[in-house]
């Protein structure tokens, strides 16, 4: 024992005369450790594979995916490669993200207010709603949609049909497509109009900084918006038609086509996650209205702004600066949760590629990490540009 | 920056002795597999007539007897088989990782497969092909009758999925298709409508038929678009256990072609047909010996397992579910089973 | 003459008020009562089969005759009482822990913590002193469900600790590792951590190595939680004053010994709730291993509705596990809302 606690006295000694030891000492450890981690899971990877005459490598990519996806946004078929094949998943992943963010944002936002209501009725239900969607796992929800309610729906030739406008029945949603003669006409009067309202905001600041009128900015807008794409519409002769879905029927199959169809697997996906994710954001809406301080209504009050202009000045900007990034961070779930997708038959990246294009090349360890490294660089850029928005919008204390 | 230079050079002498010391022992399947005392087999998730498992947790099936007999040939007990039930995604990684030893799973024998991923297939314990259902209320009597806008369900990760790509491609039609990962889920999303027509493995048809809601509702269409032989894999590179594997499923095979069966095969074992002799492992023959097998290895899978007629009696057509041998009758009663001999 | 003050007060003080709680009093009454009818006046509670189910409402039969495979998995009938007793175990001494002194407490935590995973393993598994083994595959229902939370917290809370101090320390390449490590698993979601452990990791160790696939789940839900976990305490040692540290080095403590005696114990304490809510997260989470074949409990309802003897019932079913998941995340939410609650009052 004496010679045990001599030994550890002298290295103590000895590590506090030379304080680079301690320093580098850790460090090197780190990267010794984490080195044979790697290098020995590396060597039994290829070893294994060398054994059973695996290939590696990305050139998998370029070959033929020889399979058909129900759902994309560009035009994909069996002849296509696997790298299309990633892409299309990449962009039906982003395309269900894009509509639940879209959704969840607006209904949390919605709970959120109404949760902060006088009306004890209406902020108990508010609540009630948060709590029962946000304490049933995500995967359940899902699957509740899509297996047990839509699955209720009628078969084809007994589509609901709403309005004459849209048809539901258990083979998705069909609306009509829209579409436009002369668009571009449209688009030009949409940039103009932008524009001019942008000069005229432009103007205006400058005005009430020189003279102190305001000017009602908002409603002058909307008429700069309006008139000015009415214009461009009248001039360039823009149109607007409808393609509705028709019933078409092949013996006893009866399927719509023309329109745009909305695939069931995409609703309850979008459905399940705007609804989940909702809870979260009304929760963070909540927090930042309740994180105001009661002074900063009261100051401006006795400064003379109206309700409307303490709501819009005082209120909704600082309110804004503690909801958004806790937001973000939500968005950033919800692409993340849109993985569950592979669970039931909604063609996102994780069923695409790391589910159909796995196991047609049997490349597992290529396509997971393809896969995670898609997830990977989505995170990643969400959260420097939020890195840089909290920069750019912290409070400067003075 | 000494200490970092010193740390780099360290770095790559340890990189150095690690990749030197590994040195890569072949183990044999066969040896494991007698020392262990078990036949680790991956079957699937349950496909009536192939391999399913009861509530009682006791495996059957055509497949499941492939597993058994290959127990029975080297542990001499078809009952000494550790099932690992597997996804589609999950065999190939699960057999070349050595989770399992033999892959009996309804698996498509395809060039891809065989040459390209590190698998090989030993031979054929059933001859399938590729088919439709529909309902029967849909009118739909050939898939020459699908038209534009038809959605299909089936599994993801199949040769079912690459085939019907092929298969509505060349005959230009535009279709939906609605892929599941799991076979009970492809079932119920056809049963319930989401799909105009299922495809699948023309037994596997027969098999999921039996769980819908109202099975007398379906036809399956006459034709059949691909050839699917399906049999058992095992890793490459290990061809003693790939012989085990692939003997033991021809002996099977051919005890049905000389009619010795698990009720007769003890009154066989003196018969003077020299070909039922080896079959059997009667005295004299070395069948056993060089497979690295006991001499009464195919004993032992005819008298536990059965013969194939058997086992496709007792599986598939007791069962209702393929009641007619059609192509895996033998090769002499008009099918297309033939196997090496044995000798 | 109250109540008339109070609806008018929080009801109806306005006209927008007013319109809003007619409106909802109208969805009230629109949707609850067939909602109840459903659920209880009209269901079937009790019988053996679907054929049971008559009425209009909800068939709970299916919950009744499938109860035992939906908290138990395939796991043998006749060994479930093993699955009891390790939860009687544990709910006993958790209960016992609120009755005894300090010096029972610490050595009930310590049976918990340590004595308590290795003796419900075993239990669990068997194999071992005549024992029958029971392979992990036939594991599944609300047993997994505990079985992979509990075990992941346990196993991702030192990690998560290392993490997050290395995250906060002044030498490059461990901040830098720290950094990259949590990093990676936030960045990605769970089901592609479990495909990795599915058709990953066997193929990265050495051949013949058959490692179970649970023990491969429960390892990639530890490395991804430990991420999670590493934050929320990152969060507890920010807030430890500056002040704690200096004091702590010039009492001539080392890092080690100032950070275990000094920093973590109060790092913790701040950090329980976040923790809570971790876990809470990860219990929700545990569904998705049915994406890699394990049977939790909404894999074994969904395994349960395919059934061909009782399909159509997966709303039951999928109600079942809402209430089932509601009542455990709720319960946990609501406790870890006290604990910060206490928290705060008690600074």
């Amino acid at each position: 024992m004496k010679i045990l606690s001599k030994t550890l006295n002298k290295i103590n000694i000895f590590l506090e005369n030379n304080p680079k030891i301690t320093i580098y000492f850790p460090q090197f450890l780190i990267i010794l450790v984490l080195t044979i981690i790697i290098s020995y899971f590396s060597l039994n990877a290829s070893t294994n594979m060398a054994a059973r005459g695996i290939e590696t490598g990305f050139a998998f990519l370029k070959n033929k995916a020889s399979f058909d996806i129900q759902f994309s946004l560009i035009e994909f078929d069996s002849n296509d490669s696997y790298a299309r094949a990633y892409l299309v998943g990449l962009l039906n992943t982003l395309l269900v993200s894009g509509i639940g963010i879209f959704f969840a944002t607006v209904i949390g936002f919605f709970v959120g207010i109404i949760r902060l209501s006088t009306n004890i009725l209406a902020s108990k239900v508010a609540e009630a709603y948060i709590e029962i969607f946000r304490n049933i796992p995500l995967l359940l929800q899902i699957f509740f949609w899509y297996f047990a309610v839509l699955r209720l729906l009628p078969s084809s030739e007994n589509s609901l049909i709403l309005f004459d406008f849209v048809f539901a029945n258990i083979k998705g949603i069909y609306v009509p497509r829209f579409v436009w003669t002369n668009f571009n006409f449209l688009t030009y009067g949409l940039v103009v109009s932008i524009l001019a309202i942008y000069i005229f905001r432009f103007y205006s600041k400058k005005k009430q900084d020189l003279t102190g009128v305001q000017v009602p900015t908002f409603t002058t807008s909307l008429i700069i918006f309006v008139v000015i794409n009415l214009l461009f519409i009248i001039i360039g002769n823009v149109g607007l038609s409808l393609t509705y879905p028709v019933l078409e029927t092949n013996r006893g199959i009866h399927n719509y086509s023309g329109g745009v169809s909305v695939i069931p697997e995409l609703i309850a996906l979008a459905f399940s996650l705007s609804l989940y994710t909702s809870t979260f954001i009304a929760e963070c809406v909540r927090a930042g209205i309740l994180g105001i301080d009661k002074g900063q209504k009261e100051a401006a009050a006795s400064i003379g702004l109206s309700k409307s202009q303490i709501l819009k000045l005082i209120v909704i900007p600082q309110a804004l600066r503690i909801i958004i990034p806790p937001v973000t961070n939500q968005y950033l779930n919800l692409t993340k949760n849109s993985s569950l997708a592979a669970a039931i038959a909604y063609p996102d990246i994780v069923l695409v590629f790391a589910g159909t294009a796995l196991m047609q090349t049997g490349k597992a360890i290529e396509i997971v990490s393809i896969t995670m490294l898609t997830y990977l660089t989505l995170s990643i850029s969400i959260s420097l540009f939020m890195n840089w928005y909290n920069k750019k919008n912290s409070l400067t204390e003075r | 920056m000494k200490i970092i230079k010193l740390m780099i050079s360290m770095f790559a002498v340890f990189l150095i002795t690690a990749c030197g010391n590994q040195t890569t022992k072949k183990t044999s399947t066969l040896d494991t597999t007698k020392k262990q005392g078990f036949v680790k087999c991956g079957v699937s998730q349950g496909l009536p007539g192939f391999s399913n498992a009861d509530a009682g947790g006791n495996w059957t099936g055509i497949d499941v007897d492939v597993c058994r007999a290959v127990a029975a040939a080297v542990l001499g007990d078809a009952t000494k088989v550790k099932y690992t039930p597997l996804s589609a995604k999950e065999r190939f990684t699960a057999l070349q990782a050595g989770d399992i030893d033999v892959l009996s799973r309804n698996t498509t024998w395809t060039l891809e497969r065989d040459a390209a991923i590190g698998l090989e297939f030993v031979g054929v314990n059933f001859y399938d092909g590729q088919g439709f259902m529909v309902r029967s209320s849909s009118g739909i009597k050939s898939v020459k009758d699908f038209k534009n806008g038809t959605k299909v369900c089936t599994n993801t990760g199949t040769t079912t999925e690459l085939n019907m790509a092929d298969f509505f491609k060349a005959a230009g039609v535009t279709y939906e298709p609605v892929v599941f990962e799991k076979a009970d889920e492809v079932v119920q999303a056809y049963d319930a409508g989401r799909c105009d027509t299922y495809t699948t493995d023309k037994s596997g048809l027969a098999a999921q038929r039996t769980k819908m809601s109202k099975p007398d509702d379906h036809i399956v269409l006459p034709e059949t678009i691909s050839k699917e032989p399906l049999g058992p894999v095992v890793r490459e590179g290990d061809g003693d256990w790939a012989d085990v594997v692939r003997w033991s499923l021809n002996v099977w095979i051919e005890a049905e072609e000389y009619g010795v069966n698990s009720s007769n095969i003890d009154s066989m074992m003196d018969s003077k047909n020299p070909a039922i002799q080896r079959i059997v492992g009667a005295e004299g023959t070395k069948n056993g010996a060089a497979l690295n097998l006991d001499q009464k290895w195919s004993y032992n899978i005819i008298k536990q397992v059965g013969n194939y007629a058997e086992s496709y009696k007792r599986n598939l057509a007791d069962t209702g579910i393929m009641p007619d041998r059609g192509p895996n009758a033998l090769w002499t009663k008009g099918g297309i089973l033939y196997v090496p001999p044995v000798r | 003459m109250n109540l008339v003050n109070w609806t008018r007060k929080n009801l109806f003080s306005n006209w927008h008020d007013t319109l809003l709680t007619f409106i909802i009093l109208f969805l009230f009454y629109i949707s609850i009562p067939p909602l109840l009818s459903w659920m209880f006046f009209d269901a079937t509670f009790f019988g053996t089969s679907k054929k049971d189910c008559s009425g209009t409402g909800a068939c709970w039969v299916f919950i009744q005759v499938w109860l035992k495979r939906f908290t138990y998995g395939m796991y043998p009938n006749d060994q479930i009482w093993r699955i009891d007793l390790a939860f009687i175990i544990f709910f006993f001494v958790i209960g016992a822990y609120f009755f005894v002194n300090t010096k029972i407490k610490k050595i009930l935590f310590i049976f918990l913590t340590i004595i308590f995973p290795f003796l419900a393993i075993f239990l669990f598994h068997g194999g071992l002193f005549g024992l029958e083994e029971v392979e992990t595959r036939v594991w599944g229902g609300l047993f997994l469900t505990l079985f992979i939370s509990v075990f992941s917290i346990i196993f991702c809370f030192p990690i998560g600790v290392l993490l997050a101090m290395g995250r906060r320390s002044k030498l490059p390449v461990i901040r830098y590792f720290s950094i990259g490590f949590i990093e990676l698993w936030r960045g990605v979601p769970l089901i592609t951590v479990l495909f990795m452990a599915a058709v990953m990791f066997p193929v990265f160790l050495p051949s013949g190595t058959n490692l179970d696939k649970l023990v491969r789940v429960i390892i990639a839900i530890t490395l991804f939680e430990s991420a999670y976990i590493a934050e929320v305490i990152r969060g507890g040692l920010q807030a430890i004053p500056k002040g704690q540290y200096d004091a702590a080095n010039s009492l001539g403590m080392g890092y080690w010994k100032s950070h275990i005696l000094i920093i973590l114990p109060q790092a913790l304490k701040i950090v329980i709730p976040g923790v809570a809510n971790t876990f809470i997260a990860l219990f929700k989470d545990t569904p998705l291993i049915l994406v890699v074949g394990l049977m939790e409990l909404l894999g074994m309802v969904n395994m349960a509705k395919t059934n061909p003897a009782w399909l159509g019932l997966a709303t039951e079913g999928y109600v079942f596990a809402a209430i089932v998941y509601f009542i455990f995340c709720f319960a946990m939410s609501r406790y870890s809302l006290r604990l910060e609650k206490q928290l705060k009052t008690s600074n």
